[in-house]
């Protein structure tokens, strides 16, 4: 279907059996809020017979989704947390799985995950705020003024790559390889840079025999902080499996970098098609505190993920199947106006805003939520303080042809001294 | 209505008087006590309302309900085993003065 095809189509027009939000060029086109608007209202818990995937259920509710979310003994994330199986866990026997310690179950969930949340943990955040800041500063005195640039690639993704290799004690010279192995760990086959599944599970390879190399040099050298690290040492590492390993390595290049990305550029457009909100921020540069979670919430960079029933359940009345699978449109939670007054709109003095559902919900709840939320505050912050009149957009930002992540790729802008 | 106290890591107190069933964490948040974020609004679905009970106060405040919190505690770090919920603490009478260490950050 060609995109005027899919813009033509009218989401209150079909019937409801019809719809399938899983098609992620409905989030490339920026044209699944009415689908989600119609499915809160009609039927929040939708059952989507047929799709490329095969049969789904969708919940679309604030509520339901949390609850789905935080209920693990009833609906298990074991390589259900994708719709396209394949994507998750690889074609082949031998392919490289992303099925970390995000697609698992207690009691494993809890050990794997154990061993990386040190990384993040509170204490780690306070060292690594100097060198994030110091890095912020340099790269937005770096950009033009009046000059049009794109900001996702000199800001934003220059931001999360940067931390990302940090975080990795990656070297910051091949961030550009970093970045590459990043998108095409998150990336979706047909999007313009994969290909196929084939091409992904070649380089996936050659980014797995890396951190194979970096693990066995550090669990040689005294315990660090960065990722690699806790991983060659913790206690459970090292019954840890290859396959697992890598897996990990892959959830953390991702969840470490796209999100952050994402919620930084989402940020600056919503900024520029809100301008009352910007005149807010200038005459309160305070306002960071809930500028922050307002982003996130706005931009909802994990438009998705999924759990596999064990049991029959029943949720608003429709009957759910043991094995079935289920969809937890973050994306419609956060616009969900039963949960979040004036959900459609960008404010950043709303007087809740750290109640959003971008980073899910229960014990798998993002673990590098708070280390977001410090790099986005302090870009926030930086900003603030070289009183720019203005970041205005100038062009159509490019959106990822994806339904997992909610990606914006190029936004052009320039900035007014 | 009760009273409660919070304490920051760093020995700073706060005293919130509360309705009468309210939760700690709900009681912190509508009163702007910081330290507690509440993200999930009350319903055990995140750890940011974790808290160490003052020893004083653990008998009566009782230990992590094992189906409901001790799982999202372990997950969140540095927890102890004075560490709850906020959030699934309910303020009686009974806990009338109770006091709430928080940690230096919530996860």
């Amino acid at each position: 279907m060609s995109p005027q095809d899919l813009a033509q189509i009218d989401p209150y027009g079909i019937p409801l059996d019809a719809i399938d939000v899983s098609n992620p060029s409905l989030y490339q086109q920026d044209l699944h809020w009415d689908y989600f608007k119609r499915l809160r209202q009609e039927e929040p818990v939708h059952y989507c017979a047929d799709s490329p995937y095969g049969p789904y259920w969708s919940v679309t509710k604030y509520s339901d989704i949390m609850m789905v979310d935080s209920d693990y003994h009833r609906f298990s994330a074991d390589k259900a947390v994708l719709l396209d199986t394949a994507r998750l866990v690889g074609e082949k026997e031998d392919s490289p799985s992303l099925a970390a310690f995000i697609a698992m179950d207690p009691p494993e969930h809890d050990r794997q995950r154990k061993a990386v949340s040190p990384a993040v943990a509170p204490a780690n955040l306070v060292r690594l705020a100097s060198v994030i800041r110091e890095r912020t500063s340099r790269v937005l005195d770096e950009l033009p003024i009046g000059e049009e640039f794109d900001w996702v690639e000199q800001v934003s993704s220059e931001l999360t790559i940067l931390m990302l290799a940090t975080l990795m004690d990656f070297p910051v010279q091949e961030k550009e390889l970093l970045s590459y192995w990043s998108r095409m760990i998150a990336g979706t086959p047909g999007d313009g840079l994969m290909e196929s599944l084939e091409q992904r599970d070649h380089v996936l390879r050659q980014c797995a025999a890396r951190f194979l190399a970096m693990r066995a040099e550090r669990a040689a050298t005294p315990p660090a902080n960065d990722l690699v690290s806790l991983l060659a040492h913790s206690p459970h590492a090292r019954d840890m499996s290859v396959e697992d390993y890598c897996a990990n390595i892959f959830l953390l290049i991702i969840g470490g970098n796209d999100t952050t990305r994402n919620s930084m550029s989402g940020g600056v457009l919503a900024f520029h098609d809100n301008p009352r909100e910007w005149a807010k921020f200038r005459t309160n540069p305070a306002l960071v505190d809930s500028l922050v979670p307002e982003t996130i919430r706005f931009q909802t960079p994990v438009i998705y993920l999924a759990r596999r029933a064990r049991q029959d359940a029943e949720i608003r009345g429709k009957m759910i199947r043991k094995g079935d699978r289920i969809a937890m449109w973050y994306i419609s939670g956060n616009r969900d106006e039963e949960a979040i007054e004036n959900a459609d709109r960008f404010i950043i003095d709303r007087a809740r805003p750290r109640q959003h559902i971008s980073f899910g919900f229960g014990i798998h709840r993002c673990l590098g939520n708070r280390l977001a939320e410090l790099q986005l505050r302090i870009l926030w912050e930086e900003i603030a303080r070289r009183n720019w009149s203005r970041i205005e957009v100038t062009g159509q930002p490019v959106r990822a042809y994806s339904n997992a992540v909610r990606s914006i790729d190029h936004l052009p802008v320039r900035i007014h001294a | 209505m009760p009273s409660v106290h919070y304490i920051d890591s760093s020995g700073h107190e706060v005293e919130v008087e509360a309705a009468e069933g309210m939760s700690a964490m709900q009681a912190a948040v509508d009163n702007g006590v910081a330290g507690i974020d509440g993200d999930c609004g009350g319903n055990a679905a995140c750890a940011t309302c974790h808290v160490f009970v003052d020893p004083a106060w653990l008998d009566r405040v009782g230990p992590a309900d094992p189906d409901v919190e001790l799982q999202l505690l372990e997950l969140a770090e540095g927890m102890q085993d004075n560490s709850r919920l906020a959030c699934q603490i309910s303020l009686t009478a009974a806990l009338d003065g109770l006091r709430l260490h928080m940690p230096a950050a919530q996860f």
